[in-house]
């Protein structure tokens, strides 16, 4: 992580390529209710319990657009700085399959509610702009079971008309690396705006990835390979990974790449042929005529956009500039929407640099440990700060501060509780200190006498003295101050 | 007594009111008729232990502020029915048993109306002479050899012989008008939106519109008040107050402006049709309207252009008929393409597959900018024809089709010349404009004879008071044997 210059490159037998990534995103819109249905969303309940006579396609049924699913794209397209399209079109993509029930897929195809956009992302080399194609609204289709019975496939249709929507990057990305940036950074900025829950292992969040390889210095795009319905970032990582190497392969043996489409395939590690681009469905994109053109009046896009929270960049910008944090700091605290409110509950109370450090030092490491997230960490906001703050006023060292940090995770107690009742207060009386450095001193003459005569280096062992008298209590910067003023005398 | 079920149904209502005859006895007297009339085919449900149970619980607490005050009336199988089977006229929802109700249908019960029965249609509403259907042909009543119209064949046989006062239908492409002119009845396609789609087999969602079927223009104007209203759940449904149609219906049509478009003079167009537009002139004038002749130089793309838009939604509309969720499966299946294939194959007719073909074709990558895209700009100009000529008049008047009543099978082998059959009534439905079909005499055969009436958006009410001028000086006289019984 620590490079500061892009380096992904792909050094085949003859020659050394680029990789060319674009990403079509499909992420759950959280609404409470489908698409073009009333019937829930929630995921995990019972499979066919969340279906109306709509997403099952009884005949004579009718979609009826969700507006709530409507505004959720307006706001995830403000939040990707991109243009809000005053008329879209619903289509029908037509193609046969046991968990579609109509028969088609209520999508956008020509005329999608969000244009073009852009995101920012801060890769170690600097930063670097992703731009957005398009982001349109779709239906979700239904779920095929084919492992419940040996000769029979079940089907689940709770998922069937849920709302999706599609983001389309531009062939901007160059590396796993920038995947997995781009794909958090999305993530980060839906949670933020409250438009998709991100959730990658309930499928809230899954991508196409369309991989292509050009020589380094090339100007044309090579062929691409699209493959399908990947749902980690690890895999997307991967199967880029395989994919690029593959075509490269192919390239420096001079044989041509096939546009197709692919299946990555997780346990073998590799991505397998799907169809080539002779057997690609032709889906017979027509405007759905049980719909009207989507009419977005200027008036709401101006209200959402007045009405949405502050997005991660713009804070990150306030982070720096308020609270004196670098970029990197500011980054991973504004990561989530979650940590960056903490970290403002904890800032607001103390100090704005050492709550910083300690967020992403011990409570970071404690939460990960346990497996926990900031929502539920057993140490409030308002207790790390009266920890941070108690280091801050002296009253306990650093060093002490860890063993009150373990202790509040086990108790949940606040911090000046467990200080009092476990007298780690630390001793910051200079009378006192000075009455413990004047015994040890006359304890160990000689090595007073030494540390004059030059040897310097025993002024530590002075120093672990009186920790080790005071209990690991003395207060260490007091302490070396006084040591050094009565070893001067 | 069976001389009631031969009044229109604003009689009926009356009668009712008055106290003069129960509900539960005008039920009956429906009931015996569609026993003795199964030649006529349909009908292809009947729920006549329910349409009782409802009759009786009328009688006990009749509520008669409503519009149809405890009337039976059967229904176009096309519309879900809670509880009762709803085909489509497709073997593919041979079994289907809705656990919803249709806006439309939910509309009428609220307004007094019970139900009889589900009508026999096209497959999806596909075909415009009833022969398309899984459950067999519709017999029109004027002639045991002749074709209903489609795809409300049903409907209008059912109406026109007696079996149920007044009826709806739905309307894609001429379904409503054509057997109203086949079978000397009143048929309306409202505007586009002015009645719900919800709960109703789509066959191509910008087009289909539900509309009423009756006796009498007065009688059009309570149905069509009853059935229709916005409704949050069809987003293309139009948010505006309901209408008194009945109450504000009036004969005085003086100064209004009629349109008599010259692109509806088709060639080899019978004789007859020529005269009785003419008729329709003289007695507007007579009323009189001013008779202004306009142009509306796109029509002869219309038929074309319906043919493209309306297969194209519909095989997107009918994937869903899968036999994964419901309907017919074929019992041959050894993976999920099997199934498919097999299932359609065998629960789909051949018209059904035949426009499924088309509209899958016209989608296609590299045929979407010639065929659908291309429609759709022809269906603007369309659209702009008519609606230019709306600031010079106020309706216009046209036949209703090309021909009467034709034979059964005459035209099954010949696909073409059976969609020619809607070239004056599907202008309408891609500009998404009102129009009624009024019987105004018979041909030489006696087989009946409509006149349509276009008009603007949402102008129902409007169109509905010339056809009603029209009707009160025209003596048209349905003659119906009852040779069946």
């Amino acid at each position: 992580m620590s490079k500061d210059k892009f380096d992904y490159f792909i050094k085949g037998e003859r020659n050394k390529y680029e990789v060319i990534i674009g990403l079509e995103v499909h992420a759950q819109v959280s609404s409470n209710s489908k698409l073009f249905s009333g019937s829930a969303t929630k995921f995990g309940a019972e499979p066919n319990s969340q279906v109306s006579l709509i997403d099952s396609a009884f005949p004579g049924m009718l979609p009826v657009i969700n507006k709530e699913c409507i505004n959720q794209a307006i706001r995830t397209g403000l939040g990707l700085n991109a243009k809000i399209n005053n008329n879209s079109v619903f289509d029908r993509k037509n193609y046969f399959y046991a968990d579609l029930p109509q028969g088609y897929q209520i999508s956008q195809y020509k005329n999608p509610i969000v244009g073009e956009g852009k995101v920012l992302l801060d890769m170690p080399y600097g930063s670097k702009e992703i731009g957005i194609e398009r982001l349109h609204l779709e239906q979700d289709a239904g779920k095929s079971i084919h492992d419940m019975d040996p000769s029979s496939t079940y089907v689940d249709l709770n998922r069937s008309g849920i709302a999706l929507m599609e983001i389309v990057s531009k062939p901007d990305l160059r590396s796993p690396e920038e995947v997995n940036a781009y794909i958090k950074k999305l993530r980060t900025i839906m949670r933020y705006l409250g438009t998709c829950d991100g959730n990658m292992q309930e499928g809230s969040l899954r991508a196409d990835v369309n991989v292509s390889v050009r020589q380094v210095g090339d100007k044309k795009f090579g062929t691409r390979c699209e493959i399908k319905n990947v749902n980690s970032i690890k895999f997307m990582q991967m199967a880029i990974e395989y994919e690029a190497n593959r075509q490269v392969e192919l390239l420096d043996e001079g044989k041509k790449i096939e546009q197709e489409t692919r299946l990555f395939d997780i346990k073998k590690n590799e991505t397998r042929s799907m169809r080539s681009k002779e057997d690609a469905h032709d889906y017979r994109y027509f405007p759905d005529p049980d719909l009207l053109p989507l009419k977005i009046e200027q008036k709401l896009i101006d209200d959402l956009k007045k009405s949405l929270p502050e997005l991660p960049d713009n804070k990150k910008e306030r982070f720096m500039n308020d609270y004196g944090l670098n970029s990197y700091e500011a980054n991973v605290l504004v990561s989530e929407k979650e940590i960056s409110n903490y970290y403002e509950e904890v800032a607001k109370l103390t100090d704005k640099k050492l709550a910083a450090t300690w967020m992403m030092g011990d409570l970071f490491a404690m939460l990960n440990d346990k497996g926990l997230n900031i929502s539920n960490s057993p140490i409030s906001a308002k207790n790390l700060a009266e920890l941070v703050q108690s280091i801050k006023s002296g009253e306990i060292s650093g060093r002490i501060a860890k063993e009150v940090f373990e202790l509040m995770v086990e108790s949940r107690d606040n911090p000046k509780k467990i200080i009092e009742s476990k007298g780690m207060k630390q001793q910051s009386d200079p009378k006192e200190l000075e009455k413990i450095i004047n015994q040890i001193l006359t304890k160990n003459k000689d090595k007073v006498d030494q540390y004059k005569s030059g040897k310097e280096k025993l002024f530590g062992f002075f120093v672990g003295q009186v920790m080790k008298q005071s209990g690991g209590k003395a207060n260490p910067q007091l302490t070396n101050e006084i040591l050094k003023k009565l070893l001067k005398g | 007594m069976s001389e009631i079920i031969k009044k229109n149904l604003s009689e009926i209502i009356d009668l009712i009111k008055k106290k003069e005859i129960k509900s539960e006895e005008l039920v009956n007297l429906y009931i015996d008729k569609v026993n003795k009339s199964k030649k006529l085919n349909s009908f292809i449900t009947t729920c006549f232990e329910h349409t009782i149970k409802k009759s009786k619980d009328f009688d006990k607490k009749p509520n008669l502020n409503s519009l149809l005050p405890g009337i039976p009336l059967a229904v176009k199988d096309l519309f879900c029915t809670n509880g009762f089977k709803t085909t489509a006229g497709s073997k593919m929802l041979e079994n289907f048993i809705p656990q919803y109700e249709s806006t439309v249908t939910e509309n009428l019960w609220k307004e007094g109306a019970i139900l009889l029965g589900k009508l026999n249609c096209d497959e999806y509403a596909m075909g415009s002479s009833n022969e398309t259907s899984y459950f067999g042909n519709v017999i029109n009543p004027i002639a045991k050899d002749t074709v209903p119209g489609g795809s409300s064949g049903g409907s209008a046989s059912a109406l026109a012989a007696d079996l149920t006062p007044a009826t709806i239908g739905t309307d894609t492409g001429g379904s409503i008008r054509q057997p109203a002119s086949f079978t000397g009845t009143v048929g309306l396609k409202p505007t586009y939106g002015l009645c719900s789609r919800w709960g109703i087999v789509a066959f191509a969602s910008s087009l289909d519109q539900a509309g009423p079927m009756t006796k009498s223009v007065k009688d059009c104007s309570i149905m069509l008040e009853a059935m229709a209203g916005f409704d949050k759940k069809d987003s293309t449904s139009i948010e505006k107050k309901k209408e008194n149609y009945s109450k504000n219906l009036k004969t005085d049509i003086k100064g209004l402006k009629i349109g008599i478009p010259k692109e509806y003079r088709v060639e080899n167009m019978p004789k007859e049709i020529d005269e009785l537009w003419n008729k329709g002139k003289s007695i507007l004038k007579d009323l009189g309207a001013d008779i202004i002749d306009i142009s509306l130089p796109h029509t002869k793309y219309a038929l074309p252009t319906y043919y493209i838009v309306a297969p194209a939604e519909a095989s997107s509309n009918l994937a869903r008929y899968d036999g994964v969720k419901y309907g017919y499966r074929s019992s041959k299946v050894n993976d999920l393409i099997e199934m498919y294939e097999n299932t359609r194959s065998e629960g789909f007719g051949d018209e059904v597959k035949r426009r499924i073909l088309i509209g899958t074709y016209v989608l296609s990558s590299g045929y979407y900018d010639a065929y659908y895209l291309k429609a759709q700009k022809v269906r603007q100009l369309i659209k702009k024809d008519f609606d230019e000529n709306f600031g010079k008049v106020d309706a216009i008047l046209t036949p209703s089709t090309p021909s009467s009543a034709f034979k059964i099978g005459e035209k099954t082998n010949d696909p073409i010349s059976m969609y020619l059959n809607d070239i004056f009534t599907v202008p309408v439905n891609l500009a998404g404009l009102p129009a009624i079909s009024v019987p105004a005499g018979l041909d030489k055969k006696g087989y009946p004879l409509g006149l349509q009436l276009i008009g603007k958006t949402l102008d129902e009410q409007n169109i509905l008071n010339v056809a009603f001028a029209f009707e009160k000086n025209c003596n048209f006289k349905n003659e119906i044997k009852n040779w069946w019984l």
